[in-house]
């Protein structure tokens, strides 16, 4: 039983997969021609594949290839349509770039584009071309494309290891593994070795050597293991995967998470690279943090920067990234490990030795002392550079920090105080002992540590040494001691000045995060609660941009989208006119859903950042900020805020939304009701008292003595005169419910002879005069109508056409089965439609406008198109080439439900 | 009619209609019995023993076809609804309740007096039906179960047969697609009305002279079928 239960997987992983799937079924197919170097004949390869699809009739499409001048690859170009390359100024010369526009405008079944690690010119809209591949492939284009083994980001260290060739341009792992198809093109390094001797391989002139030095047959040997192992891991994860979707695995584990340490030195993007390895290897998840503590504030900004570059990479490589906050490193660090799950953490390798070693543990050592049920991984780093560069404390906040005059001003304090307290001390020297004095110092210090930190702190401990050995320690007014054992006295005094100005620095560090978090709830809660009020989008837009200003001390501005789905600029505020907005990147972003400019993957260049604003059921607008300063954007902590905070507006915009709609709803059914009501109440006041009026007329002759033949004439008159009005307002109103849409259609599968059989019979006194030829074949399918208002359809075109031909005319009826169409027509001999009117019979009265000037017809026609109109049918009328006129109504033929027979 | 005993109850709020609708019926004989409310209407049908009631369905205390259900829980009296309405629904809902025919305003003396006459007879009939119908050239033999037209036997299938004796047993009565479908395919079919509507049209091909201007299997549209003895 219980194993029953394992084998079967996770319901949650099943639909991760099979929504997973339903994209790529949208999306268009990768394949990759992936090779161990250049020279093995990749691009050859790919346009040998297109040639051979091309051979199929297939539409491809070159978008960029590069042959580098190999004219048998070349020769593979003909009769293939190749883009045109976009010319792009750089510096002073003139680059060829894949034209990305034009190439989704073409919208090709495939599109080939080499080099897929490529690294755009600055100004495009993505930095890399793998980023461009991703839009294609997202608007349903099959690529095929290009890769060489040193250009994957996880092998990126390793090549360079092997080759001494740092490569530059990555193409990050998941867009190779996720590929629908991955090409090997191998070539044995004898065989690429000849072929480069023959020539038949490029060597770019300007970097020969280097070149030469890659194409060494040891190098080339290692990266074809490594392209042969990769793309063998690929297909031992397809092979995983389709165990999974087999149901083979026995056990279903529970997922490993790694939790990688990054700190600020050099080594960090090694360490996340291996990292990175090592969970795809275990198919973990993996977050990477950072610990942000006292010690690590003090760093300079070059560092800092350092530090958010090595968070991003990890993003990119598939991380979860976090920075987190804490007195010490390793305690905060397994703190958020326990409460995240992570079994394993992998941190790097100290290169410290000796003293500084003896006198701080290395961070791997103090977390394996700590940790007990996690595995601690130590990854070798190339360096450990400490913290170089001038210190520059990370501004959590800008009111929060004291700038840098506030500081010297500490130091002119620390300077101050010593001075006072040397006063003070020689004041009550006669009273006091030495050792007292010292602890007049030391409340100097600790006052000092205090109010400016640690910097003033540590000038005051050191002042005051020196101002007490100066002043008070014989032989005064001197620096030399006579008694060494004051030696001691200064180390002791010294080392406790030191310890409390770190501890009240510390205390003020703890105190300056606790406010700045209190600061951040306290900024999301003001918001939420100001934007739950609000009403109106408009007002949800103000209170936001309000907030985000002050919060992120950047200009914001947010655009929603007409019902279009288009952006909207509204006119801005003569202070927001200087505000670098672009309208067309804020529509990319509604339409992908993806951020953009500044800080992003696409269009980096751009001076602000666009976010999109995704609620639950949609994105409902974009939110552009232009920061005064980038990190008060980009910081991990402060992105995670604004998106929060993007994500609430979301929420309060769609919340408006619904609230809009619901509120059109309640209108739209109160009218509709007070609609119903009113026409209801006429049928019912019109038609009694005309119902009344018929009856009474005719019960004249039966009330009292016989009337005189005159009177009963009039009697009669009435009767019918009450009897047209009645026909005529039930048509005004049946009209007027048509028109409004209130008529619900009672649809049933039917012959269509029965409903002209009920219209006849309706009509048989208006037809007595006519001779009516009915012609249904007997074959006709049953059709989808609702009988009562197709009863009308027939019964106005009777009516229409016995008005309106003479005495003894001939009506047909008959119908034709087109397929998907059933074609009815009702048709007379008689003089035929005023030429040029056949339309405007129609339209006239759909319209509601003026009648013709015969009562009652234009009506019925009105009704007539109303009604087919309603059974997804067309109506149309035309005068006969033989004379008269023919009217013509499609219906379409369905799928009729199957009667069983007998017989 | 003839006979002056025959009792009609009237329920309907509009006076004016009222007083037409009596003078035609007394002038046709009957003795008329006028109720201007539902709950009115129905003290007067239980204590008249009426031979018909004709019902308004809009009336203003009560809706038609409840007095419909309640009329039906202790008498057979034909009943005739008149109905302002033109949803069909309403008829179909109150036909379906037990009602025998309907009529729509607005209506004239000789339609009203038709049905009248018509339901008055059905009535008379019940008990000693005929085991030989005929209407026009056809002649259908109950007891035997054949169906000829001038003598030459017409081949009916079983389904045919059956909604021909509903209809002949319920001549000259409005019946609905789910009656109909009820008695002859039985109550798991009563929405099934497109298997009706292919039935009937076999039927009319074999039975009517000129199907698609039928003169005994009428269509009401919307509502039903009538068979009609004598057109």
């Amino acid at each position: 039983m219980g194993t029953d239960i394992d084998n079967r997987p996770d319901p949650e992983t099943l639909l991760a997969r099979i929504e997973a799937e339903a994209e790529r079924a949208q999306r268009g197919k990768l394949k990759i021609f992936f090779g161990a170097c250049p020279g093995v004949g990749k691009t050859y390869a790919m346009l040998n594949a297109a040639q051979t699809l091309r051979g199929q009739g297939a539409e491809v499409l070159v978008g960029l290839v590069e042959t580098h001048g190999r004219s048998e690859t070349a020769r593979l170009l003909d009769g293939l349509e190749v883009l045109p390359p976009k010319l792009v100024a750089y510096q002073d010369r003139q680059l060829h770039e894949f034209d990305l526009d034009a190439a989704l405008a073409r919208k090709p079944a495939l599109i080939l584009v080499d080099e897929l690690a490529h690294s755009n010119v600055a100004g495009s809209r993505h930095p890399k071309r793998w980023q461009d591949v991703e839009e294609l492939l997202a608007a349903g284009i099959n690529v095929y494309t290009t890769v060489n083994v040193q250009h994957l980001e996880s092998l990126n260290d390793i090549v360079g290891g092997i080759t001494g060739i740092q490569v530059r341009e990555t193409l990050p792992d998941r867009v190779f593994d996720q590929a629908d198809e991955v090409a090997l093109v191998d070539l044995p390094p004898d065989e690429l070795l000849q072929r480069m001797k023959e020539g038949k391989v490029y060597l770019p002139h300007q970097a020969e050597r280097a070149i030469q030095n890659f194409f060494r047959k040891g190098n080339l040997i290692a990266l074809r293991e490594l392209a042969l192992r990769r793309t063998a891991d690929r297909v031992d994860a397809q092979m995983r995967e389709y165990r999974n979707d087999q149901s083979i695995r026995g056990v279903w584990q529970a997922k490993e998470r790694l939790l990688v340490c990054v700190g600020p030195g050099a080594g960090g993007d090694r360490l996340v690279r291996a990292a990175a390895r090592l969970a795809a290897n275990l198919h973990a998840d993996w977050i990477t943090a950072y610990v942000e503590t006292p010690r690590l504030q003090r760093l300079s900004e070059e560092n800092r920067d350092k530090i958010l570059k090595t968070l991003a990479l990890a993003r990119e490589l598939g991380a979860e990234t976090a920075t987190l906050s804490g007195q010490e490193d390793a305690p905060t660090l397994l703190a958020y490990a326990v409460s995240r799950n992570v079994s394993k953490l992998v941190v790097g390798k100290s290169l410290r030795t000796g003293l500084s070693r003896m006198l701080r543990a290395p961070l791997s050592d103090r977390l394996s002392s700590l940790a007990t049920d996690v595995d601690v991984y130590v990854v070798a780093h190339e360096e450990e550079a400490m913290p170089t560069g001038k210190a520059s404390p990370m501004p959590l906040d800008m009111e929060l920090e004291p700038t840098a005059k506030l500081r010297s001003h500490g130091y002119f304090w620390a300077a101050g105080v010593c001075a006072l307290t040397t006063v003070l001390a020689k004041l009550v020297l006669p009273w006091s002992d030495l050792a007292n004095l010292i602890m007049f110092y030391l409340v100097g210090v600790v006052w000092i540590a205090a109010r400016h930190g640690r910097g003033p702190a540590t000038l005051g401990s050191v002042l005051s040494v020196l101002a007490f050995d100066f002043f008070f320690v014989p032989p005064r007014m001197s620096f030399s001691v006579s008694d060494t054992r004051y030696l001691l006295t200064f180390f002791i005094m010294l080392a406790v000045a030191l310890t409390i100005s770190t501890l009240a620095s510390n205390l003020r560090y703890q105190a300056r995060i606790a406010l700045y978090r209190e600061r951040r709830t306290r900024a999301l809660n003001e918001l939420g609660r100001e934007l739950a009020s609000a009403l109106m989008a408009e007002q949800i837009v103000d209170t936001a941009i309000v907030h985000l200003e002050s919060l992120f001390q950047a200009r914001a501005y947010i655009l929603l989208p007409d019902t279009q789905d288009k952006l909207l600029v509204p006119p801005m505020a003569s202070d927001r006119k200087t505000l670098p907005l672009d309208s067309a990147i804020g529509q990319w972003v509604y339409d992908h859903q993806q951020p953009a400019g500044m800080g992003t993957q696409s269009l980096a260049g751009a001076p602000m950042h666009y976010l999109p604003l995704k609620a639950p059921m949609r994105t409902r607008g974009v939110l552009a900020m232009l920061p005064s300063q980038k990190r008060l954007l980009f910081l991990p902590e402060q992105a995670r805020l604004l998106e929060t905070l993007a994500s609430q507006i979301a929420l309060a915009l769609e919340r408006v939304h619904y609230v809009e709609i619901a509120r059109d709803a309640i209108v739209r059914m109160e009218s509709e009701r007070l609609r119903n009501g009113l026409l209801s109440a006429l049928s019912h006041d019109l038609r009694t008292p005309l119902t009344v009026l018929a009856g009474l007329a005719d019960s004249l002759p039966l009330a009292g003595p016989p009337l005189p033949p005159a009177q009963a004439e009039i009697a009669q008159a009435i009767r019918a005169e009450s009897l047209r009005t009645s026909l005529l307002v039930s048509n005004l109103l049946d009209m007027a419910r048509l028109q409004e849409g209130q008529v619900r259609l009672k649809r049933e599968w039917q012959p269509l002879e029965e409903v002209v059989g009920t219209a006849l019979q309706t009509l048989s006194g208006v037809l007595a005069r006519h001779e009516i030829h009915v012609d249904l074949p007997a074959d006709l399918p049953l059709l989808e109508f609702d009988s009562v208002l197709m009863e009308r359809v027939f019964c106005n075109l009777l009516e229409n056409a016995a008005k309106y031909t003479p005495v003894g005319s001939r009506i047909e009826i008959g119908a034709r089965n087109e397929g998907d169409w059933i074609t009815i027509t009702v048709a007379d001999n008689g003089p035929g439609l005023p030429p040029g009117k056949e339309k405007a019979l129609f339209e006239k009265f759909t319209r509601g406008h003026d009648e013709s000037s015969v009562a009652g017809v234009g009506l019925g026609l009105a009704i007539v198109h109303a009604i087919v109109e309603a059974h997804k049918g067309t109506v149309s009328a035309e005068n006969r080439p033989e004379g008269g006129a023919r009217f013509v109504i499609t219906l379409p033929a369905g799928e009729p439900p199957s009667v069983p027979m007998e017989d | 009619m003839e006979s002056s005993r025959t009792t009609v109850v009237v329920i309907e709020d509009e006076p004016q209609i009222r007083r037409f609708v009596r003078t035609a019926l007394e002038n046709e004989g009957c003795h008329v019995t006028e109720a201007g409310t539902g709950e009115r209407g129905l003290v007067e049908a239980g204590t008249r023993k009426p031979d018909l009631v004709i019902l308004d369905l809009g009336l203003p205390d009560r809706d038609g076809v409840e007095v419909v259900r309640d009329l039906r829980g202790w008498s057979a009296v034909p009943i005739l609804i008149l109905s302002a309405r033109v949803d069909e629904t309403d008829k179909v809902a109150a036909l379906d309740a037990g009602a025998d025919d309907y009529l729509t305003k607005p209506f004239g003396v000789a339609e009203l007096l038709a049905r009248v006459r018509a339901l008055l007879r059905r009535t008379r009939m019940a008990g000693h039906e005929e085991p030989l119908i005929r209407f026009g050239e056809i002649e259908v033999d109950l007891a035997r179960r054949l169906v000829s037209r001038d003598g030459v036997e017409i081949h009916l299938t079983p389904i045919e047969y059956r909604l021909l004796s509903v209809l002949i047993a319920n001549a000259g009565r409005v019946l609905t697609h789910r009656q109909l479908l009820r008695e002859v395919w039985g109550p798991g079919h009563a929405e099934d009305t497109h298997y009706l509507r292919v039935y009937m049209t076999g039927l009319r091909r074999k039975l009517e002279r000129n199907p698609t201007q039928p003169q005994y299997i009428r269509t009401e549209s919307g509502v039903g079928y009538r068979l009609v003895l004598d057109p």
